[in-house]
């Protein structure tokens, strides 16, 4: 009986919360597809559009210019994945298998990089940005996160954890450093390289502050900075921000689904980064 | 003997060579701005925007002079004063209840970490819209009439509210690895003494998971002092709650981009890294008090 009360108030309490993380997302579903005057009502209040306003899509599409968005944003993604795993990756291996004078004080700047909030460094970052002149480009967007200090230390982590006869084995078998590591260690950390490239892509298209600064134009920039643009822009016009909103979102929220372990493993080994 | 200072040469070789990249990256990218960073907050951008004049402790002068700083840490403050316990202790008691072996343990799990996937400004443009007075869902469902961004005294809880509701699934995950590592027998132990759910929680769990705690309750500080997203996506310049829930790394990009006064801006970011800075510190102190490493 006690056991049956417990379990009840146990299953209220997850549903509860559930519903509460849920909902936001749902009403962002429903407004996007309501019309204006169905949003401005509330007598009676409208909770699912009378007619789904299906061309809300292909007008925020075309207004906002959704394709280049995502490919800018995608390709952010995909090269500052591929700069972070490859050179947290060797770095890594470095930090946790080779002895070497200065690695300490290195892995030390590794650290203490870690700890700093992120915001001294964007003044000077933009300012060496502007002078390349890649405002308004991808390679601006990828410019702070071509390393990774994060990354060296999570891949640190995945080759300290690797036996050490397998490097020894290797080395009998006549391989030097650079093919132990790319034959033999490299592909064992595989799994922490999927978290590090989940991490990386899920902070970068998070990020609004450095997209805002460096990619200014509506062409150049990613997702989340178009977001806040259309925000100052729109105003009352809720279907079309909660369509824009909901064409950021909702392919990352699938890859999420499809992917959860790997995106909660990735994400909750940042630290409190994100 | 000659074969070992052969291998420590090429472990010395490749070291450098593998670590190269990361380490001119770190330096350029990090090390050397946060220097210039620092340089800049004591000084000035000439007029026209040309060239730097050192003005020595100036900017620190009128920082701490602003009420407008002033007025900002004890936003950013106040917001981490509401977003960091609430989140860690809902985060604790969702997780003990998801240890249990229970029925859609997994897709409990998947729902709560949601936000973490999304985009703050996508997150910031729903929420503005549920609170809206209007015509918001949460007015109009309970029935209520609360500015509940647009209310200078409330504005800074209703976006803690939300910081809370992004980030519990993330605190919940952490506590849940280290739930995993508490033995299942101090509760059988616990339980034939007695001792209810709620004391098990307090006298076992917490104590066992301290160190996920501490490190929880660390790294969301550091976030929470960190807070712009939200604020800047949600109040806009003409909201009367804007003076009220300005937050410092805010207050950093309205000066160094909006503004252009870069040697201000790297002042006030300069403050933060040392609050941010100083809260660590006390933490690190007072967990011995507090947190037991086995």
């Amino acid at each position: 009986m006690k056991k049956t009360v417990s379990n009840f108030i146990m299953y209220f309490v997850l549903i509860v919360v559930s519903v509460t993380m849920i909902v936001p997302f749902l009403w962002m579903f429903l407004t996007a597809f309501k019309t204006v005057s169905e949003t401005m009502q509330v007598d009676p209040f409208v909770i699912v559009p009378k007619v789904w306003q299906v061309q809300n899509f292909s007008n925020v599409i075309k207004a906002m210019d959704f394709v280049r968005l995502y490919a800018n944003t995608i390709g952010m993604i995909v090269l500052r994945i591929l700069f972070a795993v490859l050179t947290a990756s060797l770095s890594g291996y470095a930090f946790a298998r080779l002895n070497f004078k200065g690695k300490n004080v290195m892995f030390g700047l590794v650290l203490f990089q870690m700890m700093i909030p992120v915001q001294i460094f964007i003044i000077p970052q933009y300012v060496m940005v502007s002078n390349l002149h890649l405002t308004n480009s991808i390679m601006g967007l990828v410019f702070p996160g071509i390393v990774s200090a994060f990354g060296t230390f999570l891949l640190r982590q995945a080759f300290m954890q690797l036996p050490k006869d397998l490097e020894e084995a290797a080395r009998l078998d006549g391989c030097n450093i650079p093919q132990t590591f790319m034959y033999i260690m490299a592909p064992l950390t595989r799994s922490a390289m999927v978290a590090l490239g989940i991490f990386t892509a899920v902070f970068a298209y998070k990020d609004l502050m450095w997209p805002m600064i460096v990619c200014p134009d509506n062409r150049a920039t990613t997702l989340a900075s178009a977001l806040a643009k259309m925000n100052g822009q729109y105003q009352q016009k809720y279907p079309e921000l909660m369509m824009a909103a909901l064409i950021s979102c909702v392919p990352m929220i699938i890859l999420y689904i499809i992917f959860q372990k790997q995106f909660i493993e990735g994400i909750a080994t940042s630290g409190g980064k994100l | 003997m000659k074969r070992t200072t052969a291998r420590q040469k090429s472990e010395f070789f490749w070291g450098w060579i593998f670590i190269l990249p990361t380490m001119l990256g770190l330096i350029v990218l990090n090390i050397y701005p946060m220097i210039d960073t620092i340089k800049q907050s004591f000084c000035k951008i000439g007029d026209f925007g040309k060239g730097s004049q050192f003005v020595g402790l100036d900017n620190y002068k009128k920082v701490l002079g602003d009420s407008e700083v002033w007025q900002a840490l004890w936003n950013t403050i106040k917001y981490a004063i509401i977003e960091v316990p609430f989140s860690v202790v809902i985060a604790l008691l969702l997780a003990v209840l998801l240890n249990k072996k229970i029925k859609g343990r997994s897709v409990f799990r998947t729902i709560f970490f949601l936000p973490m996937v999304v985009a703050p400004a996508a997150i910031a443009m729903v929420w503005k819209w549920l609170y809206n007075s209007n015509f918001g869902l949460i007015n109009n469902i309970f029935h209520v009439n609360v500015n509940w961004i647009s209310n200078p005294k409330l504005a800074i809880f209703s976006l803690a509210i939300i910081g809370i509701w992004s980030v519990i699934g993330y605190n919940m995950v952490l506590f849940l690895a280290g739930l995993q590592e508490v033995p299942k027998d101090y509760y059988e132990a616990a339980a034939l003494d007695g001792a209810n759910g709620f004391n098990q929680l307090i006298h076992i769990t917490v104590p066992l998971i301290s160190p996920t705690i501490f490190f929880v309750l660390v790294t969301r500080i550091i976030g929470a002092m960190q807070v712009f997203d939200l604020i800047y996506m949600m109040i806009d310049l003409n909201n009367p709650a804007w003076k009220k829930t300005e937050s410092l790394v805010y207050l950093f990009y309205k000066y160094s981009f909006e503004q252009n006064k870069k040697g201000y801006g790297a002042t006030v970011v300069v403050v933060l890294l040392v609050v941010i800075m100083i809260l660590t510190v006390i933490q690190l102190i007072g967990q011995k008090k507090w947190v037991h490493y086995e």
